[in-house]
């Protein structure tokens, strides 16, 4: 009997090995998991109880922890907190976190890894833990123009410091204001939430990053960027650009715009052509260079990824398998060509850093409270998407469009500014998209922008990407020229 | 000659209760340390209840030392001060839950029930009572086998008690609780005890039939089909309790306790895999038909499809404990609410304890099992050994289902937290079960004549063996 209470005693030993084994994993590895949840309870409320470190614009809080006295001793506040929402998100006790708040969470109330030995001191000097401070990289004056410049309309602006990626800009409207959601009063927190998740405007999407809009015109950018950099067209090269093209297997021709054809001429150079955004000539060079040389190009300038992690913007893309028509329609930005703001400021961002466009980025450092850094984003090269040469072909080009053509509109006086316009229409029923894309001073750069306005509520025969999107994009402009 | 004198000093028998007196304080210590710590962190002070705490455990431990010394002096050193240490925790954590549900209360603006450590004291009493009941009235376990069958007809009737209409109740969709003179009981927490009295008595006449009749197969000592009578009996009672009382756990218990007996009264592992198969086959049947056996496996699958579910309420508390826990009264356990206290008492610990408490909860358990099969092993009739063995195997049992339910290893099933969850009548039947244990291993370990001097030929014999 006792060679059976011996195994059995092995038995045990396995049972409790088996326990011990399981709870490891649990407790030691799968914990991160289980804490990262936005349903954990525990994890949440004891957040709400730390002092949350502050979102920066330079040295300017539109963020931060006040002491409370009700149950959570810290309330998140934002200052302008519309203005600045699309960047900051929110933080909510029961709608979780969005944007930086939630991507820097951990940074944020300072359990990073980065930071475990800031904790280990405050544990030591019975110091309460406090979250490290996230600057942005945001102009605090090009934010504001941008905001205030897309009242009483839909739609988005994104500005990129072109030499470095740094995002300068990032408003959309409509935006709403995040101190309601981070409210500790919960049921406000839940009225508000409804209201803003079924508005009609809805008020909470992410315009500029996370949303896909049609480029148009401004989309012929990257068709003529292509055309320069096949070694097959020069800014003289004349194209085709009747006022009607006929496309291949289809009896629906591509028209211009205005129904005649481009700048008088039946063949106008590759200049007049983006000059008069002459649908038919780009059609042309996207039928002569197939679909595939307009994705590579495109590819390059950033679509078909997805940037700027710190918001988790949408990847733009470029249709996978078009055919003869279609790529014609998808050179001049219509079809399924879909792009974010963002991505179509990165294509100017490139063209005006000489061809190399930055990777986007929004947080500059972050700092614990005692303004040690704990990390700070050096500017990063993400593709060379033109040589520079065809960077300076297609830069003058772009202030020709300002200086001669449809982006008259956006031009600011005593500085060149090289744009691009765009209007693209998806169905009859709705407005077209109005789009401004820039970049100025066009020989040294400082910043590129990009307007899409969704719904500007104006009669549709007057919507154009110049008169609607570029002054708004001039605003911007000179709000960090100015400085 | 120094080795083979330390191998004859090692035959001499010792009490050892001066060591047992030694982990009796430490297990206090730790006790009152957890208790004045949480009073510490929640209510930042001493708690004014911690005379009556220390005094209360303190106390009924040192009743039972004395006992022990004087009536069963040879009994095991360990087990005591280990029950006494997991009994102590269970109430710390007990009250901190109180603490944790008073304040939530408060905050929502409901009145806070009543706290239920002050309860689980008393119980505690009662279980030490129980316990000196037993190290007193039952001088001789063997004297036990005389009661076979009606220890066996006691183990069924407690077990079936819940299912009288107006007796039991359903709680949390098990039907294994009584309600009697408005209080709440577990008889099966007793039926435990009463069938491994009754296993044992029957194994102890049958199993010479059991073992040397059959044939083999495969390389199996296979039983005779005549001889599975009583193994289907237990089986078909097992699943009964399982479809009836809605109780995986319990159901697993008694099955898997009439097994090892089985096993170590014959040696015949063909019984072990011939009963697996069966329990497996019993369970897998019930867990396609039953709604609530499903319902615990897909908790156990996919716990957080549940919104709020318990499990993952349990999980998420004890990853947020993690390795070193957040520090007693520093977690949250009373998010889990009255189950912070019973069921998912081990997933508060894991909270605030972290890791490591958990860790060392489970060796203390590991301790209890250990010692109770060393108490057998050392255990002269068959009898004996075979009511230590199912007791030691009953806590392993127990604690593997509902720590590794609570855990997420297993499903979760009703069974209670040994010594540590709140409840009077699974808190006293492991005190009778620690008597029990105490009570075969004195006999086990008492010289059974009087110590002899040691002669030179006894050294050489030992050398010899060697």
């Amino acid at each position: 009997m006792n060679s059976a209470i011996r195994r059995l005693a092995v038995a045990a030993i396995i049972l409790m090995l088996a326990l011990m084994a399981n709870s490891t994993y649990l407790q030691a590895f799968r914990a991160g998991d289980l804490n990262a949840r936005n349903d954990n309870r525990r994890v949440r409320d004891s957040q709400f109880s730390v002092d949350r470190g502050p979102i920066l614009i330079g040295s300017t809080p539109v963020a931060q922890s006040k002491p409370s006295t009700d149950r959570f001793q810290f309330q998140r506040t934002y200052a302008a907190g519309p203005v600045y929402a699309p960047v900051t998100g929110f933080y909510s006790y029961l709608y979780g976190r969005a944007g930086i708040e939630l991507t820097q969470n951990a940074e944020l109330n300072g359990s990073d890894p980065s930071m475990a030995f800031r904790r280990v001191i405050d544990v030591i000097t019975n110091r309460r833990q406090q979250g490290a401070s996230v600057t942005l990289t945001l102009n605090a004056a090009a934010q504001q123009a941008a905001y205030a410049g897309l009242a009483g309309k839909t739609g988005a602006v994104v500005a990129i410091e072109p030499k470095t990626g740094r995002v300068l800009a990032l408003a959309t409207r409509p935006s709403y204001d995040p101190n309601r959601l981070a409210s500790h009063d919960l049921n406000d927190v839940s009225a508000a939430w409804k209201e803003l998740t079924e508005a009609p405007g809805k008020p909470m999407s992410n315009r500029a990053v996370k949303e896909l809009y049609p480029p148009g015109s401004t989309f012929k950018l990257v068709t003529a960027a292509a055309a320069l950099s096949s070694g097959k067209y020069t800014p003289e090269t004349k194209v085709h650009s009747p006022a009607e093209l006929p496309l291949p297997q289809t009896t629906v021709p591509l028209v211009n715009e205005n129904g005649r054809n481009c700048g008088g001429s039946d063949n106008a150079t590759l200049t007049v052509a983006l000059r008069n955004s002459c649908n038919t000539a780009f059609g042309t060079i996207g039928l002569d260079l197939k679909a595939d040389a307009l994705r590579e190009q495109a590819a390059k300038f950033g679509f078909g990824e997805r940037q700027l992690p710190e918001l988790g913007a949408v990847a733009s893309r470029f249709p996978a398998d078009p055919n003869e028509p279609q790529t014609a329609q998808s050179a001049i930005g219509q079809f399924d060509v879909q792009a974010t703001p963002l991505q179509m400021a990165m294509v100017a961002a490139g063209i005006a850093n000489k061809g190399e466009v930055m990777k986007p980025y929004l947080v500059q450092n972050v700092k614990t409270h005692d303004l040690k850094t704990v990390s700070e984003t050096k500017p990063e090269s993400l593709h060379q998407a033109v040589t520079p040469e065809v960077a300076a072909q297609l830069t003058q080009m772009m202030v020709d469009v300002v200086a001669n053509g449809t982006g008259k509109p956006g031009r600011i006086s005593g500085v060149q500014v090289a744009g691009k316009t765009g209007t693209a229409q998806t169905s009859p029923e709705r407005p077209p998209f109005a789009w401004f894309t820039a970049f100025a001073p066009a020989d040294d750069p400082k910043i590129a922008v990009a307007v899409m306005i969704e719904d500007a509520n104006i009669p549709r025969n007057d919507i154009a990407g110049g008169t609607l999107a570029a002054p708004i994009a001039k605003r911007v402009m000179e709000a960090v020229l100015g400085q | 000659m120094s080795i083979a004198s330390t191998s004859v000093v090692q035959i001499i028998p010792r009490t050892r209760r001066g060591v047992e007196l030694l982990l009796l304080i430490i297990a206090i210590v730790v006790s009152v340390g957890a208790y004045v710590n949480i009073g510490i962190t929640v209510q930042d002070k001493v708690p004014a209840s911690t005379g009556y705490y220390a005094a209360g455990i303190g106390l009924l431990a040192l009743i039972a030392h004395f006992a022990l010394r004087f009536r069963a002096p040879y009994a095991d050193p360990v087990l005591l001060p280990c029950a006494v240490v997991l009994n102590g925790l269970g109430v710390a954590m007990i009250h901190r839950v109180d603490l944790g549900m008073a304040a939530a209360a408060e905050a929502a603006g409901r009145d806070p029930r009543s706290p239920a450590a002050p309860q689980q004291i008393t119980w505690t009493a009662v279980g030490i009572v129980l316990f000196l009941a037993v190290i007193l009235l039952i001088r001789d376990h063997r004297r036990l086998q005389a009661l076979t069958y009606t220890a066996g007809l006691a183990g069924l009737v407690l077990l079936v008690l819940p299912l009288i209409p107006g007796l039991g109740v359903n709680i949390n969709g098990a039907q294994i609780w009584v309600r009697l003179l408005g209080m709440s009981f577990q008889p099966g927490e007793f039926a435990k005890l009463f069938l491994v009295v009754f296993f044992a008595g029957y194994l102890v006449v049958k199993r010479d039939v059991l073992t040397l009749a059959g044939h083999r197969f495969l390389g199996l000592d296979l039983p005779r089909a005549r001889d599975l009578g009583p193994i289907l009996i237990a089986w078909a009672v097992s699943l009964g309790v399982l479809v009836f009382e809605k109780d995986l756990g319990s159901s697993l218990l008694f099955f898997g306790l009439f097994l090892i007996l089985l096993y170590v009264s014959t040696e015949r592992a063909g019984w072990l895999i011939i009963g697996g198969l069966l329990f497996a086959g019993g369970a897998f049947f019930a867990s396609q038909t039953f709604g609530h056996v499903q319902k615990r496996v897909d908790d156990w699958l996919h716990p957080f499809n549940e919104v709020g579910g318990q499990v993952a309420t349990a999980l998420m508390g004890q990853a947020w404990g993690g390795v070193l826990g957040r520090g007693l009264g520093q977690g949250r356990p009373e998010v889990l609410g009255f189950y912070g206290q019973s069921d998912f008492i081990i997933s508060s610990f894991g909270e605030e304890l972290g890791l490591t408490g958990l860790m060392a909860i489970i060796l203390i358990y590991t301790l209890i099992v250990e010692r109770g099969l060393r108490t057998a092993l050392g255990c002269r009739d068959v009898f004996g050994k075979l009511i230590a063995t199912g007791l030691a195997m009953s806590f392993a049992l127990q604690v593997f289902v509902i720590i590794g339910g609570v855990t997420g290893l297993i499903p979760l099933t009703g069974l209670a937290t040994p010594f540590m969850a709140l409840g009077g009548t699974s808190l006293v039947a492991n005190w009778a079960i620690i008597a029990l244990l105490l009570r075969i291993s004195d006999q086990a370990r008492r010289p059974q004549t009087p110590a002899a001097p040691v002669s030179d030929e006894t050294i050489a014999m030992a050398v010899q063996k060697q």
